[in-house]
């Protein structure tokens, strides 16, 4: 026998819930430590924000970056809607709504990748 | 009549803009306050006041006037302004304000971890801040001149006055009222008389003389026309986001979310604007042609209502452009004049003075400075000056924030080699136009409009020389990166950065 006082072990099933949440560092713990899980956590989010963000240039450019373009190349110069010369009604008037547009559809889903990023970092246990 | 009439409402504009500013004084009295309204600005009043501080002289008069005289090419300039808010929203906004610096320099510190860096971009900020501001005080003697006949220097003295007593009592607090409350001055100013011209015209029977001639109606005209456009769209599609009275702007919302709802607001109120200048160029087409002739197309806003109906309701409306016109002047000047001594207290005069007697002490010199320089380089074309800040901003704090923002090899040498790039390319075209020179052929369309070739230089170097320095990529970028880019709803570690001591 030695002197060494006994130290209390606790003894739990490894099927608990409090097993697992002891064994296991919480998300926000791998992201705080910076380990390789944590900036795989970080970099998801980056990507899918920049991936959406690039949709939204790809869109613009598509659209609005090609209307001189377009200008050069088509005859449009001649073409009249409500009486007004077509370039002078989408510059004028028709490119606003479209930026409108691109930005509300960003602010959207770019809202939804954080929410959808909080729940997967916040979820305490994986699936059953 | 007409002067008294609109003198009285210059008059107004300013002493209701040092209203606004007086009261905001009773609530601001700490550092925090003085710099970022302490962050409790909602999204409407915020867009309202980056509306506010964003509309200058040139969206004011200058579109109106290059329509007049150029025809559908030039409404590429609004364009320009309003999409460079889309480019803010989807790569800069919530991650700027997640990143918690207040101005341009903290950004550059904070995310590559150097003093040297920083000292760029304070240069930066002063340099962009001058090229913007200078024209702001021109435009404003200019107008006083043109509506009541004082002489130049009156508008430009009387501007830098107000700013500066607002700038040195209240700090941001104030001003974002004030800009606030410029965005709806500088909107009504500009929509009642618009809509008593559409009236008037409609009753003429709906006349369009002179707008036929090919060379106006139609896009693209004159030499280099493709690349000139194309520039010009990169340089205001990518400058907004480096603008500095801009930028300190999104310091105060409340979190990155509501960076993006106000941006998205800023968009909407941008859009409604700008549907206006263009209607003025077009019934300036019609009534006051007579003014491309004389060289005068920058005034068109202001006499228009002279040349349409010479009675009574005149002086009224041409009072009512003027006091929009000052607003737009007084709100630009201020959110320059705040971020210019934002910088200069904390990158030169923090040492010798307390925070808040530095920042007024900052407003001091910029405001004096620029109205300097003002007096100096009179003549300088004012619309083509903001245009080549616009073009200085994209090739230098564009390809910093695209960078340090959404890639992790940036270091601390490229983007000092970026900025300092770009910079000097861009600047050596403002220089050029500062002194007058005049080039013809592909050199000339280059001064004119640098961005296409500039801002793709800038972005190389940055990243070619980072490539190069892989060693030596900031210690912190991991925490940084969390810091920018996490929802402020998950509680991680976001660093131990602090803007202001």
């Amino acid at each position: 026998m030695t002197d060494e006082p006994v130290t209390r072990v606790r003894i739990t099933s490894p099927r608990t819930l409090a097993a697992r949440s002891r064994a296991r560092r919480s998300n926000a713990a791998e992201i705080d430590a910076l380990t390789r899980l944590g900036e795989v956590y970080v970099q998801s989010l980056m990507r899918a924000q920049l991936r959406l963000a690039g949709y939204v240039v790809l869109l613009l450019a598509a659209t609005v970056g090609l209307l001189p373009v377009a200008f050069l190349v088509l005859p449009v110069d001649r073409l009249h809607l409500f009486g007004v010369p077509l370039p002078w009604l989408l510059l004028g008037v028709g490119v606003y709504p479209l930026l409108l547009t691109l930005a509300w559809w960003y602010v959207r889903r770019a809202e939804q990748n954080e929410a959808a990023f909080v729940d997967l970092v916040e979820r305490r246990e994986g699936p059953p | 009549m007409r002067e008294v009439t609109s003198l009285a409402a210059v008059i107004v504009v300013a002493a209701a803009t040092l209203g606004v500013g007086v009261f905001g004084l009773r609530v601001s009295r700490t550092t925090s306050d003085f710099f970022v309204a302490s962050r409790r600005v909602g999204p409407f009043l915020n867009a309202s006041a980056i509306g506010g501080e964003y509309l200058s002289a040139a969206s004011f008069l200058g579109v109106a006037g290059v329509v007049l005289l150029r025809g559908v090419d030039m409404l590429w300039y609004p364009i320009g302004w309003t999409a460079g808010y889309l480019l803010l929203l989807v790569f800069v906004a919530a991650p700027l304000r997640r990143s918690g610096a207040y101005t341009l320099p903290d950004f550059a510190e904070f995310r590559v971890e150097s003093q040297a860096a920083r000292q760029v971009a304070s240069w930066l900020v002063c340099l962009i801040g001058a090229l913007y501001l200078v024209p702001q005080f021109e435009g404003a003697g200019l107008t006083l001149s043109a509506v009541t006949g004082a002489p130049t220097w009156v508008g430009a003295v009387l501007v830098a006055f107000v700013v500066l007593a607002n700038v040195v009592a209240g700090g941001m607090r104030s001003i974002t009222l004030v800009q606030a409350f410029q965005y709806w001055i500088k909107l009504c100013a500009l929509l009642v008389p618009a809509l008593i011209l559409w009236v008037v015209w409609h009753h003429d029977g709906s006349p369009t003389r002179n707008l036929h001639s090919s060379d106006w109606v139609e896009p693209l005209q004159g030499p280099h026309a493709t690349y000139l456009t194309y520039s010009l769209i990169l340089a205001t599609f990518l400058g907004t986001m480096g603008l500095p009275h801009v930028v300190v702007r999104f310091y105060t919302n409340p979190d990155g979310r509501s960076a993006r709802r106000t941006t998205l607001a800023v968009l909407a109120m941008l859009s409604l604007f700008y549907l206006l200048p263009t209607a003025y160029g077009a019934f300036g087409r019609i009534y006051a042609s007579d003014l491309v002739a004389s060289g005068r197309t920058d005034s068109v806003v202001l006499e228009l209502p002279d040349r349409v109906f010479g009675g009574s309701g005149a002086p009224l409306l041409t009072a009512l452009l003027g006091a929009g016109a000052f607003a737009a002047f007084l709100s630009t000047s201020s959110g320059l004049v705040v971020s210019i001594s934002g910088v200069l207290s904390q990158d030169v005069l923090s040492r010798r003075f307390g925070s808040v007697t530095g920042f007024r002490i900052g407003g001091v010199l910029a405001a004096g400075g620029a109205l300097l320089l003002a007096a100096g380089t009179r003549g300088l074309p004012v619309a083509h000056a903001v245009e080549l800040a616009f073009a200085v901003a994209a090739s230098t704090f564009c390809p910093l924030l695209l960078l340090g923002i959404w890639w992790r090899g940036l270091t601390a040498r490229g983007a000092i080699v970026g900025m300092v790039g770009g910079g000097i390319l861009s600047g050596a075209a403002v220089l050029a136009v500062m002194v007058g020179a005049h080039a013809g052929g592909w050199p000339g369309a280059l001064l004119a409009q640098p961005a296409l070739a500039t801002v793709p230089v800038a972005f190389a170097l940055m990243v070619g020389v980072s490539l190069a320095d892989r060693a030596r990529i900031p210690l912190h970028v991991g925490r940084a990166m969390v810091r920018l880019h996490l929802p402020e709803a998950v509680d991680v570690d976001r660093g131990t950065y602090e803007p202001i001591a």
